[in-house]
This record gives structure tokens, C-alpha cells and sequence, in this order.
């Protein structure tokens, strides 16, 4: 059994108790994703599963046979900063930085979510085809990432930024472009 | 977490053939996974069904027939059950976070634990639900988000869903697959109060699995909603919820659905305030008196005597709102 983690193909533990997040970290030594509460609560441990947001502490890696991981590790192109990186340094997304991964690997899934028209809790109209981005909607789709230093304006301040003025950055920064084998 | 062994089923059957005594059903984990490595939970073998069933079917009579293995996040976003039944969107969204929705599913949502603190506190409090006849450490210690409605001595916890008060509200049914045959329950049967047996929270047979839920049609659940009160606007469990559909015909209530969360054991089908208000007056003063007189058996414990006021003018609110009239 192996998935795709940042476009190389690696085996998964035959201990089906390790979850993706100890897989990334501990197996991989990819500690980009962080360890927050472990139980669901915080998001620091987001990742992207096939350009889906998901939580790896929760996720038994042996459900993900065959899936394409991106984590905080894998935006990047070489020294270029994926556009999001670049805008939480811009508007202080972050004091410690220890859930600016979850952040930004949630916020490029969110972007994916709002480009499909899939509605949320604050949406008013569900029988719109598209979603009309706003700093509400950004911010209730943010919900389950948890910033105990407060850098949540911030962090929504770069979030607007990227994929709330121009209507092409949904599309274009949505999805990670597929990495080189 | 205890050592167990994982099997991936391919089909229904394959999930009832691969699962022996020992065994639980796993969806997308975000709760039994938790509660594993709390050793809440202690399956020998865990048997993967998120591959069973993950369709969302529009049948001819207008029903939906959705998959147990259909994702949160799928159903809450899918056509039909955002223009026909938006108080089940509503509800899903309003649960958990983004990424937790893209990962749990319909049949695990239904079987998802209460959110106790005692029942969590594995080491350091005795709970009736997760060690029966140990007692009940909520009844007098910290007991806020507890239940107001159909507690027992045994047990005060709330069943922590949200869309399973709007599958209440709109007369769902919950399908079911096992060694004895399928069977089909409404989904107002299917979870049980605590009584004197808090451990048995369905009424699943050991063994059975649940294969897909049903929405009938139903017209006025175009006419539908869902609002959750909670601590904070977003990712928290609710302290009150209430999923209603509405038909108001020349200013009286033609039909009605109204389920309450937050406050049982169960979600709460309003079936006194929904008696009361068919054919009677489509204002704030009938919801209020409907709603009162679901709640006239309400028990409050130490922390929550709250709850029965915030749910009778969350039920007025909500009504009041689809009514199109003033709260």
C-alpha cells in the first residue's frame, strides 16, 4: 500500500493505528504539519488529500491507499512562494507560526470549496451556483483552524487578499499544482 | 491506542462477513479514532466501510436514498438537498469544521458519541454510558451542556449531532443491513433515551449495519431550516438547536416539522408543539405556546435551567422566521 505525499510514492506503516499526521512527522520527517490538540480541535494538523482540507490526526493513514497528499511542504515552487505563503508574511498571518501550515493548507483547500459553489454556514442563498467571497464567508470557513497567539485578522486579511478581489485566484491558487515525480 | 486489525470491506455484505463480536465499523474516524486512542473504545478489529456506499441517489418518488459512506461535506453541498431540504444542509453545516465534514460520514454521524466531559474522562469519572452501573459523575458535577428532556438517573447526556435533528425534522429513515435480513427504521426511532442501559444508544443489533438513509418527499421541506445556539458563531456544539419546516396556508400552520437538539439524549421530534400548532395560527404566540408545552416536562440540572427558556424562543425565532412574521 502507498500514497503520493508531495508527489513522491511512499509506503504506509503496517501498524494501522499510526495516522497521517504521525506518518508525515515521525516516518516521513516532514515537520511542516504540526501537532496541535490531536483530537479534532484545532486544525493545526491540516493537510490536503487529493485538494480536499482534511485533519491527519484523526485520519488512520491506512484509509488513504492509493490518495495524493499536499502538506505545507509541498506549495512552494523551488525559492517562490506559493501566492498564499507570501501573503501571510505580508499581513503578519502569524506570531509563532505553529498554525500557519494547517492555516494556509486549509485556506487553499477553502478556496477549492468556494470555487465548487459548495455553500456554508453563512451563506444566505444555497440555490446560487456560485459563492459570493466575502471576509464573513472567509471567516466561518476558517473556523476549525484555531491561532492562539490572535492573528486571526491577519490571516484573514491575507486570505482576502489572494482570493478575494481577483475572481481567477479561486481557480488558479485553488488546487496545488500537480508536483514533479 | 489498543492494537487492532483493520479490514477495508468492498460491499455490505463483504462489511457484515469481515465483522465478528469484537468488531466496530469505521467511516471517516473523526470521532471513534478520538475515542481509540482514549481507549473510550477498545474494537479488536475495525472494519472499513467507507468504500460501501457513498451514492446519493434521486429516486422516482422524489425520495433521496443516501449512501452511509457519503461524506458530510458531499451531502451538505448536493443540488437536491440544498434547493429541497435546506434545513439538512443547514444542519451539516453548521456541525463541526470544513475539513472534519470532508472526512466524516452519514452512517458514522448517526453513531457518533456524546461529547460528556465525564464520558471522555476515561481515569477520573464514572459514567454510566462508557462503564455501566459505575455511576454518573455529569448528574452532580459540571453539567451545563446536559440534557433538559428524557434523562434518566442513569445518564444526562445530549446526543451531539446537528444533522441528525434536521434527519428527525424531515421524517428520514435510517436502512439497515444484518445477519437477520435489511430492515428499514425512522429516524425518531433509531436513537433511544438512556433509561437505565445509557451504553445502548441505538437500536442497532450487534452486528447490523447501517447502509443508507432515506429522505422522503416531502414539499414543505423546501420550506425548511436549521438554527443552531452555541457558545461561539462557529465550530461548537450546540447548546440549543431547532430544524423546522413550515406550510403556512391564509395565515394558518397547514403542516409543520420541528425537532429540537442539544437538549436529549436523542434528537427530539417536537411531536406535542407540532399536534398544537397544525391548523391554529400562524404567529408568535402560538410557536411560543408550542413550544412551551414541548418543554413543560423539561427537568433542568444544576448549570443548565437555561436551556428551557433558550429553546422555547429558538423554536419561536425559527418559526416566527419561516412564518414570514415578527418574533
Amino acid at each position: 500500500m502507498t500514497i503520493q505525499v508531495n508527489g513522491s510514492r511512499v509506503s504506509i506503516p503496517d501498524d494501522p493505528r499510526v495516522s497521517l499526521l504521525d506518518l508525515l512527522r515521525e516516518h516521513l520527517h516532514l515537520t511542516g504539519t504540526k501537532v496541535g490538540c490531536n483530537q479534532g480541535a484545532c486544525g493545526a494538523c491540516t493537510i490536503l488529500v487529493d485538494g480536499e482540507r482534511i485533519i491527519s490526526c484523526l485520519a488512520l493513514a491506512v484509509q488513504y491507499d492509493g490518495r495524493e497528499i499536499t502538506t505545507v511542504e509541498g506549495l512552494a515552487k523551488g525559492d517562490t512562494l506559493h501566492p498564499l505563503q507570501a501573503a501571510f508574511v505580508e499581513h503578519d498571518g502569524f506570531q509563532c507560526g505553529y498554525c500557519t501550515p494547517g492555516q494556509i493548507c486549509s485556506a487553499i483547500g477553502m478556496a477549492g470549496e468556494i470555487e465548487r459553489g459548495i455553500p456554508s454556514h453563512v451563506t444566505e442563498d444555497f440555490g446560487a451556483e456560485t459563492i459570493a467571497v466575502s471576509r464573513t464567508e472567509f471567516q466561518e470557513r476558517m473556523s476549525g483552524n484555531l491561532c492562539r497567539c490572535g492573528a486571526h485578522n491577519g490571516i484573514i486579511d491575507a486570505i482576502s487578499e489572494v482570493y478575494g478581489n481577483d475572481p481567477g485566484a479561486l481557480e488558479r491558487f485553488a488546487l496545488v499544482e500537480e508536483p514533479a515525480e | 491506542m489498543i492494537p487492532f486489525t483493520y479490514h477495508r470491506a468492498t460491499d455490505a455484505a463483504h462489511a457484515l462477513q469481515l465483522a465478528g463480536a469484537d468488531a466496530k465499523f469505521l467511516g471517516g474516524g473523526t470521532n471513534l479514532v478520538d475515542l481509540m486512542r482514549e481507549t473510550v473504545e477498545r474494537p479488536a478489529v475495525l472494519v472499513d466501510v467507507t468504500g460501501v456506499s457513498d451514492r446519493v441517489e434521486e429516486r422516482e418518488d422524489g425520495s433521496l436514498l443516501i449512501g452511509a459512506g457519503v461524506k458530510n461535506s458531499t451531502l451538505a453541498a448536493h443540488r437536491a438537498v440544498r434547493t429541497r431540504y435546506p434545513a439538512l444542509s443547514r444542519a451539516i453545516l453548521a456541525g463541526a469544521s470544513a475539513q472534519i465534514r470532508n472526512m466524516a460520514t452519514v452512517g458514522g454521524n448517526l453513531l457518533q458519541r456524546t461529547r460528556c466531559t465525564y464520558f471522555y474522562d476515561n481515569e477520573g469519572s464514572r459514567c454510566n454510558k462508557r462503564a455501566p452501573g459505575a455511576g454518573c459523575d455529569a448528574i452532580g458535577g459540571f453539567n451545563r451542556i446536559h440534557a433538559i428532556l428524557g434523562a434518566s438517573d442513569a445518564c444526562v447526556a445530549t446526543h451531539p449531532s446537528d444533522m441528525c435533528v434536521a434527519l428527525a425534522a424531515l421524517d428520514a429513515a435510517v436502512h439497515i443491513t444484518g445477519a437477520g435480513g435489511d430492515r428499514r427504521v425512522a429516524m425518531t426511532d433509531f436513537h433511544r433515551l438512556p433509561g437505565e442501559q445509557p451504553d445502548i444508544e441505538t437500536v442497532l443489533a450487534p452486528g447490523e449495519l447501517i447502509t443508507a438513509i432515506e429522505l422522503p418527499a416531502l414539499g414543505l421541506a423546501a420550506h425548511s431550516t436549521y438554527r443552531k445556539v452555541r457558545d461561539r458563531a462557529s465550530y461548537a456544539f450546540a447548546l440549543v438547536s431547532v430544524a423546522a419546516a413550515l406550510k403556512v396556508t391564509d395565515g394558518r400552520v397547514s403542516d409543520v416539522r420541528l425537532a429540537l437538539g442539544g437538549v436529549a439524549h436523542k434528537p427530539w421530534r417536537a411531536a406535542k408543539a407540532e399536534a398544537l400548532l397544525k391548523g391554529g395560527p400562524a404567529t408568535a404566540e402560538a410557536f411560543r405556546a408550542a413550544a412551551e408545552a414541548e418543554l413543560a416536562e423539561a427537568r433542568p440540572l444544576n448549570d443548565n435551567g437555561f436551556k428551557i427558556e433558550l429553546a422555547a424562543r429558538t423554536v419561536t425565532a425559527v418559526l416566527s422566521e419561516l412564518a414570514g412574521v415578527d418574533a
